[in-house]
């Protein structure tokens, strides 16, 4: 055998041998318990602050979250205009966010031809300028116009 | 969580057209544009060499091991921007010791190792081997050590352990062609094999990763090795520069033909994304696609080069071209990564409107850090030109 070869064959066997021995101890113990995963890191996740309440949590004590459900609106979540609910659910004297501006809706209606059509849409500076949509439009049952 | 909100209303009314919220921020930035860059660079200037060993054209002699030290210096650069990337680069061993077969990314980590300790450090030090001996034992205080380290102990000079350097050394360049095909197709492989992105997943995409990359590579070490003779004082090896220039002539040809082809068919095929697309080219990639890419750096290098091969100029006339030529492709070369990278985020998957990027200067994703990226590999083919000067290899070769 070319001695190079004598030296380069241990030299990559001893290569491979420190890899597995530091994948041995660099592996988590919970890897693979559950998947391809670290089965502790849900554990971390869960103690990770949470955000949002979801709808549930809501209607426990807002009544008006049920009557959403028959009119336009009634696929969004509540916070998705209200923002993140938790802190308000654990401690109702955290207020949520009651978006009034124009802009606000505009984010969904402005007039925007690559929307899709069934989104109702409007030009914000042609619509009523200068007034809140909400003063017209309940934003709940968007459809219930005001006199 | 409330100013994340404002945040994200506010930019919501800056793009345009429709899309999603989690697209407003491109994920992959500049870093990510310099990884298939660098890499590139690497097979490119490796594919060059293997010219000259393999393919037994001896009229590259003067670049080869150059061209080796360069594709070196590349490669212990190239996971750099992948790993300043993460969000928590300590961790970057993990996808090497839990590697998930289904992940690409997973994968190229033992592919890019495959290509460090098998093929390029295999290579350069059974070429080096003889010289490295016989410097261990010429050289005083660090430099004598350093040697004698990188002899592995193997001192033996007799002319049967040389002509065994020379025979394996071979068969390593011989493993090392479709290894570095295999490095850079598969980073190509790597955005191809995205399915939901139409800029992206295309078959070709491996194929023309390659060929940019070939391109890139060979006008790196044409740039270096023009760079390094002006250093050093040294007169240019003319019949070497007009070969390189050749081949960086006739892959660009195949490089820009691919790449044509791979557009052709996106327009004839037309499909539901091509609306979109073509909108991108038009408008947010104008200039890094048509000007940078196509015209500054194909066209130009193409017109130029495709030129000399027909009429030839002086000497200086032809350096000055193969020199702002080699350029021109980096450059271009570049902007083709960033068409990709870049250019593949800035559409929305609904295919409804743009996002925008902008590079930041300072934060790990900003231009300042890119820059330490390109600037290191400079530093340490520097620091392997001293260790292993190829121009020492002829005085050493008469001992």
């Amino acid at each position: 055998m070319p001695p190079q070869l004598k030296t380069l064959i241990p030299l990559f066997i001893l290569f491979i041998l420190a890899f597995l021995i530091a994948r041995h101890f660099l592996v988590p113990d919970s890897f693979g318990k559950e998947g391809h995963y670290r089965f502790e890191s849900v554990e971390d996740n869960k103690e990770m602050p949470m955000f949002y309440a979801g709808n549930e949590a809501c209607a426990e004590c807002h009544d008006k979250a049920a009557e959403m459900e028959y009119d336009m609106h009634a696929d969004l979540t509540c916070e998705t205009c209200h923002g993140p609910g938790m802190a308000h659910y654990e401690n109702p004297d955290n207020k949520l966010i009651m978006p009034r501006d124009r802009s606000f809706c505009g984010l969904c209606h402005a007039s925007n031809n690559t929307r899709k059509y069934k989104l109702a849409q409007v030009d914000l500076e042609e619509h009523n300028p200068g007034m809140k949509c909400v003063e017209c439009h309940n934003p709940h049952l968007p459809w219930e116009i005001a006199e | 969580m409330q100013e994340h909100f404002q945040y994200l209303y506010e930019m919501l009314t800056q793009v345009q057209g429709y899309i999603y919220p989690n697209e407003i921020d491109l994920q992959w930035g500049l870093l990510i544009v310099l990884y298939p860059y660098i890499t590139g660079l690497v097979a490119g200037a490796f594919i060059l060499a293997s010219l000259e060993r393999v393919f037994n054209v001896k009229v590259l002699k003067p670049t080869y091991e150059l061209a080796l030290l360069t594709a070196l210096a590349f490669l212990l650069v190239a996971t750099m921007p992948l790993i300043s990337h993460l969000g928590h680069p300590e961790r970057f061993y993990e996808i090497m010791i839990t590697p998930h077969a289904d992940s690409a990314m997973a994968i190229f980590g033992f592919v890019y190792l495959w290509y460090l300790m098998v093929v390029l450090l295999l290579e350069i030090w059974f070429d080096y081997r003889r010289e490295i001996v016989i410097w261990s034992r010429q050289e005083k205080g660090l430099k004598k050590w350093l040697y004698k380290i990188l002899t592995l102990g193997v001192t033996d000079l007799s002319p049967r352990t040389l002509r065994w350097d020379e025979k394996i050394g071979y068969f390593v360049t011989v493993v090392g062609i479709p290894s570095a095909f295999l490095l850079h197709g598969y980073v190509g492989f790597i955005f191809g094999s995205v399915k939901a992105n139409p800029w992206w997943s295309t078959v070709l995409m491996p194929v023309i990763f390659l060929f940019s990359a070939m391109v890139s590579g060979i006008a790196l070490v044409l740039v270096i090795y023009m760079g390094v003779s002006y250093l050093r004082r040294k007169k240019i090896d003319m019949k070497a520069l007009d070969t390189i220039a050749k081949y960086l002539f006739y892959i660009l040809i195949l490089d820009f033909t691919l790449e044509g082809l791979d557009q052709v068919h996106r327009i004839y095929e037309a499909e539901e994304s091509f609306e979109i697309l073509s909108l991108l080219v038009h408008g947010p990639l104008f200039l890094t696609f048509f000007i940078f890419q196509i015209f500054l750096g194909t066209i130009i290098p193409l017109v130029s080069l495709g030129i000399l091969q027909l009429y030839k100029p002086g000497e200086m006339a032809r350096r000055t071209i193969y020199f702002i030529s080699s350029i021109l492709v980096l450059f271009g070369i570049f902007f083709m990564r960033w068409n990709v990278v870049i250019g593949g985020q800035l559409f929305s998957k609904s295919f409804y409107g743009f996002t925008d990027y902008k590079i930041r200067l300072a934060g790990s994703e900003g231009l300042l850090w890119s820059m330490v990226w390109i600037i290191l590999p400079f530093l340490i083919l520097a620091f392997l030109l001293w260790l292993l000067p190829p121009w020492k290899k002829a005085e050493a070769k008469s001992i």
